[in-house]
């Protein structure tokens, strides 16, 4: 896994010095990626500790509004850390709810998600226009201008990492924009964000907590054999995977934006689910897969033509790393495939000098798709995932 | 169990449904302290000729939604993406049909198909990935909706014109627009002439899943996977065939208001309705007169909404509120309603059977 | 209470224990009382109520009347938690594992707080392994485990919980004969440290070879109390089945010269492409009937898959008739005469929450009476759905009922009625009387050998032996995915049938 970071950071590196695209490793851009990560993976996050305990929860999007609500109503009553909390509240009011409808009466958990998402939609519009039409600088569809919840800077070391940014070296240069990026402007919310990722790591996979509510994801009826109440576990856990999607929704108000907007999460609510199933279930490949979503979000927004097209190079060469491997793994056949992909983006990139904005925004999209395709059988989800448990189903 | 318990049991549901949404949507009134009284007088009166025709119009476009999610539906197939497939569908016909290579109203059939297709082949990507390499619809058809927008919008872009600040496809010649029906003599709307589509859908989709063979593998997979291989039934090729007719069904959604009203696709694209036409299908239990009622009730009460604002100083989003709880507490009832039929149905049984043993003592 | 009791006492004392489901009464006045230390045998027969009795022994489930006494206090479990603090525990027929967790994590699960999920635990699971023998790493992912293994890791989830009762359900139906003596030995280890086992089994022989007490349970109710040293098989049996010992018997031959289904050279592969099945060739004439013997899991659901149409052949040929059918689909195959009564009726014989008349049509969606041309013939199916409930003697109020209603032998006789509608010409039947009441397994015993009679081609697999020799007309043995051994019933003993299944008298 960390070569596979590593490898895929001295290809952008290389990419950089090649096509002369500084953006694509800028703090800049590094910066605006992970302010663009966060809410994917705080709602991927939210994911994980449903599906780990055997919820699919297609609702985080419809949480993750209601948390963009409840961060904009209660940060502007009460201040930014109880706005935090509200936004968590409210996700989980969301959370409370699908964990009622799939949990305690067995309904379907992708129909149930689906009306959490109508129904918080609804929710956020009529709230919106109820509570900050007559506030100043409100309107029906929009909250007041809100407080930022902080930022932490370190200039001690992002400065002189500004200094090795700008020399433009190989890796070192690149390597320098990362610790800017984690030590210029880094939000609280996105710490607490970047916590909650290890802690629930911690949590799920290192305590007697974590691992009765993943016994519940992989085999319910097991659990309910050695005196486990299933339902408990399952409710909790759809209960903090809508707190976590509310937490996405108050870093969608308050870092990314200052301010609610009716319609701000922008489906990244799926995007997250899509994020946690590219990171088969797993914390660490559920920040990657964000990390993906968010980079390609925020690369147009710097200098967009230059550095997407440099992009191209490095798929080119992405593709290329995957044709060496397949073809030591004895697959022909797929490096074959790989390696004439590689060529046709090698040409892309030679023959033109811009990639419409809007292929970028698909970009990954169909980067998840593909590898949902060719890696489906590697994925390894809780075995119990997505089924209605009813209790005294053991024995 | 006799016919009348069934349908007091099957009414149940929904009833108890639009009870708990209506309760719910007069709790959060009185929390912001709106006027309940106003919203009540509002959506309950008799809507006017006008209304009751945009009523039909977007009841119909909903069915049309409801019945291609119902599709994948009745065999567990879970089509999220009716939303990109009808935007993609759209698009394609509003091209076509904007080239007028074909005359009059041939131009609309051939468009219909073009819609049909285009909406297939969206769906049908996803039908193959989950028969070829095992991914999940649900999260593949999310996956297409995301990149329908940038797709259509790219093209759009690029063969589109552009009037001051938007950008359309070529308008449909005049000749070819699918005029209204007057329903009504005094109201100025009418009702699109493509949402007749949704009548022929309604009637094709009852006749094929009840009274076909077809039908039944179909419902066959979606009750049993298991059992329906077991029975002879490819379910590959009928998840592959369900999530094509899924799509094409899908891909007639925007054909009314095309034909009926903008005659070009471009910026009065109506977003959304591939998401309520789920909430409709559910609401509608997959039935096809079921979701012809639950279409009419969504249009109805969107339409009753739209007035909330001016005599009741409400946000019509309120109406949105309410459709979303009919939804989750209609699929509740109906789960708490089927447990109760099992109930019955088992103690039916047990009493047969002592009937039987009493008798042969 | 203590919890060190003597043996010779007291561990546990039912009185009068009963439960009612609806539409069956599962359990009524059962009376037992077993004493500390010893393996106290519970024989019946599927669906006697022995599994529900343990339920409510283990605090799964609720008793409707009744006292349960464990070491001579009166008890109430609401839950198996309170069961388990009671110094019981159980190991299930299914095992209550979770594949994508490991040993360790299987085994502390729920007894997180005795020694932590860490190396504590590690090392008492590593001591419990060796003090019994069980050979068992704790951080091996549970998904990787044999059958064997994987019951040795239930019996350790209970022992590390300090049980000192410990109750098996069925343990030996999924056990090769050499796991099921290292099982045995296992067993008698613990007895002899002083825990109390209660061994539920319906196979009379191995409860003669374990047990110190034996008690009978039949149609919900204790029948008998015995010592094995005061009975026999023959003696249980008729205790379990009541007076009338129901054994399907053949009369005189109808073989024909007729091949029906040949086999040849057949050979099955899993995802890996491990063999599950290989050189598999045999013969089925018109009026035969040819059983498959074998231990669960040696390839049987495989071979009536593959022959079925729901497996790929990755070798060999089916031939029906004469007719090579080796690329059918499963749908052609039932439309040209195949029969499928499946090993698991939920799962591959009924829609269950379909009505009866819906039934009737799945597996015959493309032949009359229920269907013309490519529509649906209603009536058509209520008809003849009418005819199968009177003809198969189907308990229900009607057509209309669904499914999932019915009583287990009712679905059975419903599906095997049709089965045999439309004129087959070979009947695969899988495990026919599995789970059924003696009632219907009489019914359907008949019916198979009425097929016999109208000239069907049989394959019967079974893993009740008497069921196999009792109507088959030449028995194959099966083990590990090969074909073994052939037998006449005629001659055959369940001995010589039970060595061949094991590979004891494997001469190869």
């Amino acid at each position: 896994m960390l070569a596979f970071i590593a490898g895929g950071f001295v290809l952008l590196s290389a990419v950089r010095v090649i096509s002369g695209a500084d953006e694509i490793t800028s703090s800049g851009t590094l910066a605006v990626t992970l302010t663009a990560t966060m809410p994917i993976a705080l709602a991927g996050l939210g994911g994980l500790w449903a599906e780990r305990a055997g919820v699919v929860n297609i609702g985080l999007e419809g949480m993750m509004i209601m948390g963009t609500l409840g961060a904009g109503y209660v940060t502007y009553h009460h201040g930014v850390l109880a706005g935090v909390l509200g936004a968590i509240a409210f996700g989980m009011i969301g959370g409370a709810l699908h964990a009622l409808a799939t949990v305690i009466f067995g309904v379907d958990h992708i129909v149930s998600g689906v009306a959490i998402n109508i129904i918080a939609a609804g929710i956020a519009g009529f709230l919106a226009e109820a509570w900050f039409t007559d506030l100043p600088g409100g309107g029906p569809t929009q909250s007041p201008s809100l407080a930022d919840p902080g930022k932490i800077n370190l200039s001690f070391l992002s400065e002189p990492a500004s200094n090795l940014e700008d020399k433009h070296w190989f890796l070192v240069s690149d390597l320098a924009s990362v610790v800017e990026m984690f030590t210029k402007n880094l939000s609280v919310l996105t710490l607490l964000g970047l916590a909650l990722i290890v802690g629930s790591f911690f949590l799920l996979w290192r305590t007697r907590f974590g691992l009765r509510l993943r016994s519940c994801g992989e085999a319910p009826e097991a659990a309910e054999s050695v005196g486990i109440n299933v339902y408990r576990y399952k409710f909790t856990a759809v209960m903090i995977s809508g707190g976590l999607a509310g937490l996405g929704g108050a870093y969608l108000a308050l870092v990314s934006t200052s301010g609610f907007q009716v319609g701000q999460t922008q489906g990244r609510g799926y995007i997250g689910l899509a994020a946690m199933i590219f990171g088969n279930w797993r914390p660490t490949g559920m920040f990657m897969g964000s990390g993906l979503f968010g980079y390609t979000q925020a690369l147009p927004f710097r200098d967009g033509t230059h550095s997407v097209h440099a992009l191209l190079l490095v798929v080119a060469g992405l593709l290329v790393a995957v044709a060496v491997i397949q073809w030591l793994k004895g697959s022909r056949r797929n490096a074959i495939i790989s390696v004439v992909l590689g060529a046709v983006f090698l040409t892309w990139y030679l023959t033109t000098d811009i990639v419409p904005a809007d292929f970028t925004k698909m970009a990954p999209y169909v980067t998840t798709m593909l590898v949902l395709a060719f890696a489906a059988q590697r994925l390894r989800m809780p075995a119990a995932d997505g089924r209605i448990y009813r209790k005294g189903s053991s024995g | 169990m006799n016919v009348l318990r069934r349908v007091l049991l099957g009414l149940a549901a929904p009833v108890l449904a639009l009870i708990v949404a209506g309760l719910f949507t007069t709790l959060l009134l009185l929390l912001t302290g709106d006027d309940v009284g106003g919203f009540w007088d509002t959506m309950l009166s008799w809507p006017k000729n006008r209304n009751l025709v945009n009523i039909l119009n977007s009841a119909s476009v909903l069915y049309l939604s409801g019945v291609a999610a119902a599709i994948g539906f009745r065999m567990n197939l879970f089509n999220i993406g009716v939303e990109g497939q009808y935007k993609v569908a759209m698009f394609a016909a509003a091209v076509f049909a904007g080239q007028a290579w074909l005359p009059g109203k041939l131009n609309v059939i051939a468009a219909v198909l073009v819609a049909m297709i285009a909406g297939a082949i969206w769906a049908g990507i996803a039908g193959i990935l989950r028969t070829t390499r095992g991914v999940s619809e649900v999260i593949s058809t999310i996956m297409l909706n995301a990149i329908a927008g940038p797709l259509v919008g790219y093209f759009l872009a690029k063969w589109g014109q552009s009037t001051g600040n938007s950008t359309q496809t070529k308008p449909i010649p005049e000749e070819s627009w699918v005029g209204g029906i007057t329903i009504f003599s005094d109201s100025v709307t009418k009702l699109y002439g493509l949402s007749l589509l949704a009548v022929v859908v309604g009637v094709l989709f009852w006749l094929v899943l009840n009274r076909t063979r077809f039908g039944f593998d179909l419902r066959a997979t979606g009750s049993s996977e298991s059992a329906a291989i077991a029975s002879g039934v490819n379910t590959k090729r009928m998840i592959v065939i369900s999530m094509l007719l899924s799509g094409a069904v899908a891909g007639l959604v925007g054909l009314p208001v095309l034909f009926g009203n903008s005659h070009n696709y471009g910026a009065s694209f109506q977003a959304g309705l591939g998401f309520a036409g789920i909430a409709v299908a559910l609401l509608g239990r997959n039935n096809p007169v079921g979701i012809a009622f639950g279409a009419l009730i969504f249009a109805f009460l969107t339409e009753q909404g739209n007035l909330l604002n001016i005599m009741a100083g409400i946000s019509p989003d309120i109406v949105a509120v309410t459709q979303g709880v009919i939804v989750i507490a209609v699929v509740i009832a109906y789960e708490v309603v089927r447990r109760a039929r099992t109930r019955i149905e088992q103690a039916a049984v047990a009493d047969a059977l002592a009937a039987e043993k009493g008798a042969a003592a | 209470m203590t919890s060190a009791v003597a043996a010779g006492e007291t561990a546990i004392e039912l009185t009068g224990i009963g439960k009612r489901f609806p539409g069956v009464i599962a359990n009524h006045d059962i009376d037992i009382t077993i004493q500390a230390g010893t393996i106290h045998a519970l024989v019946g027969e599927n669906g006697a109520g022995k599994s529900t009795l343990m339920k409510i022994l283990y605090g799964v489930q609720k008793p409707d009347d009744g006292t349960i006494k464990v070491n001579g206090a009166e008890v109430s479990f609401a839950t198996p938690s309170d069961a388990i603090a009671h110094g019981l525990g159980m190991v299930f027929q299914h095992f209550m594992l979770a594949d994508n967790l490991t040993v360790l994590e299987n085994v502390v699960l729920g007894a997180e707080s005795l020694h932590g999920i860490g190396d504590d635990a590690r090392a008492e699971i590593t001591r419990i392994s060796e003090v019994y023998g069980f050979g068992l790493d704790p951080d091996e992912l549970v998904e990787s485990l044999g059958v064997g293994e994987r019951q040795r890791v239930e019996i350790l989830k209970v022992l590390f919980r300090g049980a000192r009762i410990i109750i098996l359900d069925e343990p030996t139906a999924v056990l090769v004969p050499h796991e099921v003596d290292a099982l045995f030995e296992n067993l008698r280890r613990l007895r002899d440290q002083g825990h109390t086992l209660i061994f539920i089994s319906h196979k009379l022989d191995e409860v003669l070879a374990i047990a110190d007490h034996i008690t009978v349970i039949r149609r919900g109710t204790t029948v008998a109390s015995v010592l094995p040293s005061e009975t026999t098989s023959r003696g249980l049996a008729e205790l379990m089945v009541g007076s009338e010992l129901p054994s399907p018997s053949t009369e005189e031959s109808t073989v024909t010269e007729t091949v029906l289904l040949a086999v040849r050279d057949l050979e099955v592969t899993d995802e890996d492409g491990r063999q599950e099945l290989a050189e598999i060739s045999f013969d089925i004439h018109a009026g035969e009937i040819v059983g498959i013997a074998g231990v669960e899991g040696n390839g049987q659901t495989e071979l009536v898959e593959a022959i079925i149409g729901m497996r790929h052949l990755s070798r060999g040929t089916v031939t029906m008739s004469g007719t090579d059918i080796t690329h059918w689909t499963t749908r052609q195959r039932r439309e040209s005469g195949i029969g499928y009564i499946p090993e698991d009726r939920h799962r591959h014989g009924l829609l269950l929450d379909s009505p009866l008349w819906e039934n009737r049509i799945l597996g015959h969606q493309s032949r009359p009476p229920s269907v013309v041309g490519p529509w649906l013939n209603l009536r058509g199916a209520r008809a003849d759905a009418e005819r199968i409930i009177a003809e198969y003697d189907v308990r229900t109020p009607g057509v209309g009922t669904n499914a999932r209603a019915l009583s287990g032998g009712n679905q059975q006789k419903f599906i095997v009625g049709r089965e045999m509608s439309g004129d087959p010409k070979i009947l695969v039947a899988s495990h026919p009387t599995r789970g059924v009441d003696v009632g219907a397994q009489a019914q359907i015993w008949s019916h198979i050998k009425a097929a016999r009679k109208d000239g069907l081609a049989v394959l019967l697999i079974s893993a009740d032996l008497d069921e196999l020799i009792g109507l088959s007309d030449s028995i194959r043995v099966l083990l590990r995915g090969r074909l073994v051994g052939r037998f006449d019933p005629q001659s055959v003993t369940p001995q010589e049938l039970g060595s061949a299944m094991t590979g004891a008298g494997d001469d190869r």
